[in-house]
């Protein structure tokens, strides 16, 4: 049998379009990345929750050293999400990441891989 | 006082630091091990205990086999490296006085340039996704550039003030013969005309070097120190911490980035347990993996009140005459990346006064990571 990783979850759903996180069915609490228990109250019982997709950029970086020879710059950055967590993402358009600016993940291809992409929606908060 | 506090640094051993040794990793670390053991002027057979990070590859069979070291009865792996490199100095001190061994060798060696490089990039497209890698933080420099950029941010630190330190960096390693930097000091302008490699924190010039090499210590019992007629080089303290939520590489997911409660906790358990406080400490080496590890651990270590670093780095308070040297072989940046402990053999160096730049009657020495320290003195 194939181990389970932690993480699979989350990658089905991105796989089905969705943006999930782990809750915790013992005292409610989301947590990301994924662990196999909760580290407030002690459960190992959780289920994935549906995240609101919203987000706002607390850092940005662009990385000019390529990850193959020739590949194009990532501006990766972390995004403080509504509900509390915190994720690693990269830009859709990197032409308008600012500090603070509001951001929407959108699920999309990066080099054959779906991954939770950000774009800013505009406006600073 | 500690338990550490009665153990002392005996003997320091290193290769030479190159880019391309040419020969087996084992053979580097028995090397450094081998004169660690000499300068400490124990025999083979004193030494009983075995202790290096996780992240090394060598076995301690085959360097004990190496060394001919006739019975090991301590093993011990701290947690990863780098920053938690001088974690491996409390294991050997946990060691000592709880009597499970009387001299711990500590020892790290590898090939990092010339066979398995940190600093390449480690991509898993077309594999297995992952919350970093997959994002795009897939160097060490990206990687950390993003763990320091809220702290840089809420300092209102650039790539120039960044600049300034490590000219302070290189201005030490220049006078350093054992450093990759010997005798090439840079100026500002050098500094901002070098590549950025991860905008906007890191430039070429603030990464720390990729070495082969290999670089051991010999911890013993405080009373042999004092037996052997040498400077005793006393650990006076030492401590790690782990709070939770946080992760060695990714440490993304805390509330406040800006706030480095590891540091404080470590820096706070030092002061407790050798009664001494930051004003006292003559000479330090901090972890430089990359020049803006060093901001946010001088601050940790209470260097410089909360949000005064930018200032003390302008004023060149870090550099040669400043009030607060760091690194004064240069650093990971300057002299070597030995994964952090080629910055404690400096420590020691200043503690024998023996460094190619000693701080004059130097008698405190301050050996800082993030997640772990040790502060030396000489007795």
């Amino acid at each position: 049998m194939q181990a389970k990783r932690d993480q699979d979850f989350f990658w089905e759903g991105i796989d089905r379009g969705e943006l999930l996180a782990q809750q915790c069915d013992g005292c409610q609490a989301l947590r990301h990345p994924p662990a196999p228990r909760c580290a407030a109250c002690g459960s190992d019982e959780w289920h994935a929750e549906p995240l609101s997709g919203q987000g706002k950029i607390l850092a940005f970086l662009e990385s000019v050293h390529p990850t193959r020879r020739d590949d194009e710059p990532r501006c990766v950055c972390l995004v403080d999400l509504p509900e509390g967590l915190r994720m690693v993402s990269s830009l859709l358009d990197p032409e308008n990441a600012q500090k603070g600016a509001p951001v929407r993940f959108e699920i999309a291809e990066h080099d054959g891989q779906l991954l939770p992409l950000v774009r800013t929606t505009g406006g600073v908060q | 006082m500690s338990e550490a506090g009665k153990t002392a640094i005996t003997g320091i051993g290193q290769t030479a630091y190159t880019k391309d040794s040419g020969r087996s990793v084992m053979s580097l670390c028995a090397e450094a091990s081998a004169k660690a053991i000499e300068d400490s002027g124990l025999e083979r057979s004193d030494i009983d205990g075995l202790v290096s990070f996780t992240m090394d590859t060598n076995s301690d069979h085959d360097l004990q086999n190496a060394l001919g070291l006739p019975m090991v009865r301590w093993t011990g792996k701290a947690p990863f490296g780098g920053e938690g490199a001088y974690a491996t100095f409390q294991l050997a001190a946990a060691a000592i006085e709880s009597g499970q061994a009387n001299n711990v060798l500590i020892f790290r060696a590898f090939n990092e340039r010339s066979e398995a490089r940190f600093g390449q990039p480690t991509y898993n497209a077309g594999t297995m996704r992952d919350f970093h890698k997959s994002l795009g933080l897939v160097t060490p420099g990206q990687v950390y550039a993003m763990w320091h950029k809220p702290f840089l941010d809420a300092r209102g630190m650039t790539s120039e003030d960044l600049g300034h330190l490590v000219v302070q960096m290189r201005a030490w390693a220049a006078n350093n013969p054992d450093a990759w930097f010997y005798e090439r000091p840079i100026t500002l302008e050098d500094h901002q005309r070098s590549r950025w490699i991860v905008k906007p924190v890191l430039r070429l010039y603030d990464f720390c070097q990729e070495t082969d090499g290999g670089v051991a210590f010999v911890v013993s019992r405080l009373d042999t120190a004092r037996a052997s007629g040498r400077p005793v080089v006393r650990v006076l303290g030492v401590q790690q911490a782990w709070p939770l939520g946080e992760s060695m590489m990714y440490n993304y997911y805390k509330k406040n980035l800006v706030f480095p409660e590891d540091t404080v906790h470590v820096a706070n358990g030092l002061w407790e347990q050798t009664g001494l406080s930051p004003a006292e400490i003559d000479v330090s080496t901090i972890y430089d993996n990359f020049s803006p590890s060093i901001p946010i651990s001088y601050e940790g270590y209470g260097l410089c009140k909360p949000g005064e670093v930018r200032d003390a780095i302008l004023a060149g308070e870090l550099g040669p005459g400043g009030s607060t040297p760091v690194n004064t072989n240069g650093g990971l940046i300057g002299e070597a990346y030995l994964h952090g402990l080629n910055n404690a053999t400096e420590c020691v160096r200043q503690m024998r006064g023996t460094s190619p730049n000693q701080i004059e009657g130097a008698k405190v020495a301050l050996c800082a990571g993030r997640q772990c320290g040790m502060v030396l003195v000489r007795e």
